[in-house]
């Protein structure tokens, strides 16, 4: 009963200010609301058991990313970004993406729907006493044995960006 | 109708102790928090030679309270460009992630506010950083230069900084091999030794980056009163603005709760695990009653009646204090029989005031520094911050995890670990400075280039 509550709330939380996001004018209160669905969203991880992916939500994309998108749109000037959004012109594929990602999710209630003891997506989530208690230790455990090598693919991958980042950058200057 | 009521009693019966330790904590915080600033004041006039805070109980004692009266009766003033709701949630947003944080941390064996975490101290470390927030949207929604120019800083202070700290959490933590703050401190109390000795390193630099974290002196230039007013603050007032002294406050005492659970050794007495230094015992209710005898011995001199009255108060307040702690000392010599039953009791008032002890002494600390130290400009923050901190704190968590293979090649354990880790950390330090030197080199062969500045004041 308390799960589900929390999990409501939480979603209530993430969708609707996901939907106040995208509208407000001011790129400040865009990203003020952004921060609420990614707390939301981190309320939710919470919720099923998944401490670990909670508090690194938190820490990575509040407390980091989102420091610096706040960085980033006090020292752009908002007047000029304001004016080039009158001549925005992806309205129509912005549209055709929703479309398909809505059909997507349709998709996904439909099926999940059909499962054995699944009612309704998210209704059902938080197996208690399921999860072993050490989270962090679990996700390190498969990160570091399991998936080792896509692991460090990936971290590959993101030296290369961070360099190729600092290599454009000195360019400039 | 049945079932909410149900209901509201499972949940009640839940979380009604950590419900209440909450609603303590916001009360009580704002107190010590006062009198944090007390002793700060103090601690200046008397490096500065002067008396400080004196008229308002005897030796300013109830000066706390009286500056808590004057905020919350000063005018609140909006400013009319400013964007308003933001900034009414700015400091209510910092206030609130601080007094969350705490209620991670473990103050003795069996005092926890929150529950018992698995990542307990990504959680206290996680959600203090998001006070940034406060600051920054604060210092915007003023709509005021100064104010937008201490938020900028703030936040680029803040991201430089939390690496460095964050690093030197992991190179502690891997002495610990646990992220659960109790586990932490019960480590430190099996392997008889704290982690600060064995990772020097990492405690100075997280003691660096704590202090720019929480903003303070020497690293204050959000606020700096000589460039920017008073940085983020400049625009908030009376109730608002103690809002945000309280997070700043709150802050430090998270941060050092967070060094003492990591380095120190927590609730721990000092040489907990030696047999022969068990007399150590008596220090606390010892320290009490010396307190306690000063006061009365002081009492004579206060100027009138209530101030002597006073005095003794504070006296037999600090008589207590010292019976609740000799108690679980003194009662197993005088009856064996209870010793068991009065344990639990010994781990917690003792383990209590050790933790409560070593904050404090942290929190003195920056005290000392901000008295001592002129602030830094901003460039030499960064510089200090991205040159030598971040490689610092990177190599550091490198060669300690060598030092921990040797340890555990070796057999090593406990003070003997001392002998791989303390080459690893001069190996850590000497090659940070290289680093620097290097880098000073081929910057002062740019030299020629034009340098902006950009976020210096």
């Amino acid at each position: 009963m308390l799960d589900k509550v929390i999990f409501y709330f939480f979603a209530a939380i993430a969708v609707s200010s996901a939907a106040l996001m995208v509208t407000r004018r001011n790129a400040v209160h865009s990203a003020i609301f952004l921060i609420t669905t990614l707390l939301a969203t981190a309320g939710i991880f919470l919720q099923l058991r998944a401490e670990f992916i909670f508090i690194v939500q938190i820490i990575l994309y509040v407390g980091g990313i989102m420091v610096l998108f706040i960085f980033v749109i006090m020292l752009v000037n908002l007047d000029v970004a304001l004016h080039q959004l009158k001549f925005a012109r992806q309205k129509w594929v912005a549209l055709v993406v929703v479309l398909a990602l809505a059909a997507q999710v349709g998709v996904m209630f439909w099926t999940t729907g059909k499962m054995q003891g699944q009612v309704w997506p998210g209704l059902n989530a938080a197996p208690v006493g399921k999860l072993p208690p050490g989270n962090a230790e679990a996700v390190a455990q498969s990160l570091f044995g399991t998936y080792l090598l896509p692991f460090e693919i990936a971290s590959v991958l993101l030296l290369v960006a961070m360099i190729g980042a600092v290599v454009m950058a000195k360019k400039r200057a | 109708m049945q079932a909410a009521t149900q209901a509201t009693i499972d949940f009640l019966k839940l979380y009604w102790a950590p419900l209440l330790c909450g609603v303590v904590i916001v009360a009580v915080l704002p107190l010590i928090a006062g009198y944090i600033v007390l002793v700060e004041r103090k601690l200046m006039a008397d490096m500065q030679a002067r008396l400080g805070p004196m008229r308002v109980g005897p030796h300013g004692l109830l000066q706390p309270i009286a500056d808590a009266v004057k905020l919350l009766i000063k005018e609140d003033i909006i400013p009319d460009d400013a964007d308003k709701v933001v900034f009414w949630l700015a400091p209510v947003f910092s206030v609130g992630a601080a007094l969350l944080a705490i209620g991670g941390l473990a103050f003795g064996p069996a005092f926890q506010i929150g529950v018992n975490l698995n990542i307990g101290i990504l959680f206290v470390v996680g959600i203090s950083a998001l006070g940034i927030f406060g600051i920054v949207l604060g210092g915007w929604a003023s709509n005021s230069h100064y104010s937008l120019m201490g938020a900028l800083r703030s936040s680029a202070q803040l991201v430089s900084y939390e690496t460095a700290g964050g690093m030197a959490l992991v190179a502690g933590l891997l002495f610990a091999g646990t992220l659960n703050i109790k586990s932490i401190v019960e480590a430190q109390s099996t392997q008889g030794v704290w982690f600060g000795f064995l990772a020097p390193v990492a405690f100075f630099t997280y003691l660096v980056a704590s202090i720019a974290e929480t903003n303070r002196a020497p690293f204050d230039l959000p606020e700096a009163e000589s460039e920017l007013v008073a940085g983020y603050m400049t625009e908030f007032s009376g109730f608002r603005w103690s809002l945000y002294f309280l997070a700043e406050y709150t802050n430090m005492i998270v941060v050092a709760s967070v060094a003492t659970t990591l380095f120190l050794g927590g609730w721990l007495r000092p040489f907990a695990g030696i047999r022969w230094l068990n007399f150590l015992d008596f220090v606390p209710p010892l320290l009490m009653i010396g307190i306690g005898a000063y006061c009365v011995l002081r009492m004579p001199k206060q100027p009138s009646k209530v101030q002597q009255i006073f005095m003794l108060a504070v006296a037999g307040l600090c008589f207590v204090a010292a019976l609740v702690l000799a108690g679980p000392v003194l009662l197993p010599f005088v009856k064996p029989s209870l010793a068991a039953a009065v344990k639990p009791f010994y781990a917690g008032i003792h383990g209590g005031f050790w933790f409560i002890f070593k904050v404090s002494a942290y929190l003195y600390f920056f005290m000392w520094l901000r008295f001592t130290i002129p602030r830094y400009r901003f460039d030499q923050l960064m510089r200090l911050g991205w040159h030598f901190l971040i490689p610092l704190s990177i190599i550091n968590v490198l060669v300690v995890g060598l030092a921990l293979i040797v340890g555990s090649y070796f057999n090593l354990q406990g003070w003997a670990l001392l002998l791989a880790t303390t080459p690893a950390a001069l190996l850590a330090l000497v090659a940070a400075l290289v680093i620097l030197g290097m880098e000073q080199k081929s910057q002062a062969r740019q030299e020629t280039s034009s340098v902006t500045d950009f976020y210096a004041g």
